[in-house]
């Protein structure tokens, strides 16, 4: 009795927050102006313009997510070895961009890779050549991986720190050198995290607006785009909606696929 | 008497400032089960893993074969450790973790199956193969523990406190079955526990340490029968550890009283500490030229009675098959082969062995 009053607040919750609205989006991606059913919405990806949009962010969250983590996961074991000996103030400096509005943050690399920006300043006064990297999907890419490596790193750092020093011990007792040691303990050991990341990396790179936005210069379409778009712009609330679900059932999928890497299942972070 | 397969030359460790372990020296033949025994932070398992490889000993060498492998990484070296705390690959089921340092070794699928399957029968467990050590007890994961290590068949197995987690009956049936193990499998055991009873069941050699000493090394009746020190004396088995003064040759004054000894080479009116098992002392109606006393405790053990008396300022705990009851007066007799004689302690190095037991 007494537990379940207290899981009151939450339910609330989930009803206010996320049933009604996810049962707003399916509702108006599944009906028509005059409210009737319809599949148009949702067959609308097929388009050409939509479905490129969709394909281009699928492969632009993907290459993200990957570099994220080549870089994630050695950043990851610095600092792990430096938290050990020093205090975790290196993990809090490190942490603390993301307290900062991430707008912000990109508006910033919009400044500075602009081509009038800082970096192309600091290229001239260097005698070297101009570079055009805003509105490319490279700077889409870079954006990404700036905004979103923090959400990598944190929870494969969480995981690694609780690896205990005696697992890689015995493996080194067993025979295995050091590289054998990470492939076959460390690394299948710190796979939640590993995990945690790619799921807190890859869905927002999947569904981003503001990066493609600022650092696309509004001609670069992702999928997130598409959609903002039909909200705000043209006013198709059934569009977006309808477009809205599908992005959906594409990260279920995916995360489905991961689960089958996490076999606890287990949530870091 | 086998050949020398580990040398320890003087090895000290420091962590920090603590200074660990104190050049220590210890031999270790082939074939040999050798036991360090001591009282928790003694350095026992800074011992062991100065031996596998984890700790890198601030001075000294570890000579292993008459070779210098010091500076040898773990992997390089042909010893495997059972850990005080299993350390088993909790992402591999109990299959997987016994066929670790075999898969490392690119061993045969086939030699691998019988392998596993012999380790599991030998540590009691067949039919676990598939199962997840995450799902074991305590006592089953050790099991699997040291079944992981002895299929390496290495030369040397190190084994921390690897019966810590075990109920007494487990853990007496493991005791049999680890000596078992060791004859069928010809390796060299160094093993570490604080439980003295388990060392003299079933050492070829204890070495007895204290806060990073050796306080004496020998056989399990040597260590019991003769220790060295007030520390070894009270550390193995019960004992009363009382001053005397070494009168002459084969003469002990205790508490007043003169009793024959048979110790020699001590000097004249020399002052010692005297020990004396409980088991050794005689007690009977009280009789003149003899320490005489007063029950003040007695239990009913089983096998025998433990009595306390006082006899000359001091409360001697005395076990015997005869009962005494409380406040009986008594004299306390020792045959001169019970009685230990030992040099007190000199320096302050050794001194500080004194004030913990
Ligand atoms: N890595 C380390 N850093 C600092 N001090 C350490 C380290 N390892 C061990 N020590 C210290 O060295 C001393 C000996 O430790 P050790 O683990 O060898 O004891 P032990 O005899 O195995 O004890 P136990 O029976 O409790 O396992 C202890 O005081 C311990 O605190
Ligand atoms: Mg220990």
């Amino acid at each position: 009795m007494g537990k379940k009053s207290f899981a009151l607040p939450y339910v609330v919750w989930m009803i206010g927050f996320t049933i009604i609205p996810l049962a707003m989006i399916v509702f108006y991606g599944l009906t028509d102006d005059t409210g009737a059913f319809t599949l148009e919405n949702v067959a609308a990806i097929m388009t050409a313009e939509h479905a490129q949009a969709l394909w281009l962010s699928l492969g632009l969250a993907l290459v993200s997510t990957v570099i994220c983590l080549v870089l994630a996961y050695p950043l990851a074991m610095i600092l792990k070895s430096i938290s050990k000996n020093r205090s975790s103030l290196i993990v809090f400096i490190f942490i603390l961009p993301m307290w900062m509005n991430s707008l912000l943050r990109t508006m910033a690399w919009q400044t500075i890779l602009s081509n009038q920006g800082i970096l192309n300043l600091i290229l001239e006064f260097l005698g070297l050549p101009a570079v055009r990297i805003i509105n490319t999907t490279g700077a889409i890419i870079f954006g990404m991986v700036y905004d979103f490596l923090p959400f990598m790193v944190l929870p494969i750092y969480n995981v690694l720190i609780k690896i205990g020093q005696d697992k890689v011990e015995a493996a080194r007792d067993l025979g295995a050198n050091g590289v054998q040691t990470f492939f076959r303990v460390t690394f299948p050991l710190s796979m939640p995290g590993v995990v945690s990341g790619i799921t807190m990396v890859f869905v927002p790179a999947m569904t981003t607006f503001v990066i493609s936005n600022l650092l696309g210069g509004g001609k670069i379409l992702l999928i997130g785009n598409v959609i903002e778009q039909a909200f705000t712009s043209g006013s198709n609330w059934h569009l977006g909606s309808g477009l809205s679900l599908v992005l959906m059932v594409f990260i279920f999928i995916s995360m489905a696929i991961l689960a089958k890497y996490d076999p606890e299942g287990s949530n870091v972070v | 008497m086998e050949r020398t397969l580990i040398n320890l030359v003087d090895i000290s460790k420091q962590f920090g400032d603590t200074l660990v372990l104190d050049e220590m020296n210890l031999t270790v033949r082939e074939n040999e089960f050798v036991t360090l025994l001591g009282p928790s932070g003694c350095g026992k398992t800074t011992t062991l893993r100065i031996i596998g490889g984890f700790v890198q000993p601030t001075t000294g060498k570890v000579i292993f074969d008459g070779k210098d492998i010091t500076k040898l990484p773990p992997n390089k070296r042909p010893v495997n450790t059972v850990f005080q705390k299993y350390a088993l690959f909790t992402h591999m089921n109990v299959e997987e973790n016994i066929a670790f340092g075999l898969k490392i070794r690119g061993k045969s699928k086939d030699y691998i199956r019988d392998k596993i399957k012999y380790a599991l029968k030998l540590v009691n467990l067949d039919g676990y193969e598939k199962r997840s050590v995450n799902a074991l007890s305590g006592g089953q994961q050790q099991r699997i523990a040291i079944a992981r290590a002895i299929v390496n068949e290495p030369r040397v197995l190190l084994l921390d406190e690897p019966l810590g987690a075990l109920d007494l009956k487990l853990r007496q049936d493991m005791q049999y079955e680890l000596i078992r193990m060791k004859k069928e499998l010809g390796i060299t055991f160094i093993y570490v526990t604080h439980d003295q009873e388990e060392a003299l069941t079933m050492s070829d050699t204890i070495v007895v340490m204290n806060q990073g000493y050796i306080q004496q090394m020998g056989t399990p009746e040597q260590i019991y029968n003769e220790p060295e020190n007030a520390f070894v004396a009270d550390f193995i088995g019960e004992s009363n550890i009382v001053d005397g003064v070494m009168l002459e040759d084969r003469l002990v004054e205790i508490l007043g009283v003169k009793f024959p000894c048979v110790d020699e080479g001590f000097g004249r009116n020399k002052p010692v500490d005297v020990v004396i098992r409980p088991e050794d002392i005689i007690l009977s109606e009280t009789e003149p030229g003899l320490l005489d006393g007063v029950v003040t405790h007695l239990i009913f053990k089983g096998v025998h009675y433990e009595m306390e008396v006082m006899a000359g300022g001091y409360e001697w705990l005395v076990h015997s098959t005869k009962c005494f009851p409380v406040g009986t007066k008594v004299s306390l007799k020792v045959k001169p082969f019970d009685i230990q004689i030992m040099n007190k302690p000199e320096s302050e190095d050794e001194m500080a062995v004194e004030i913990d037991g």
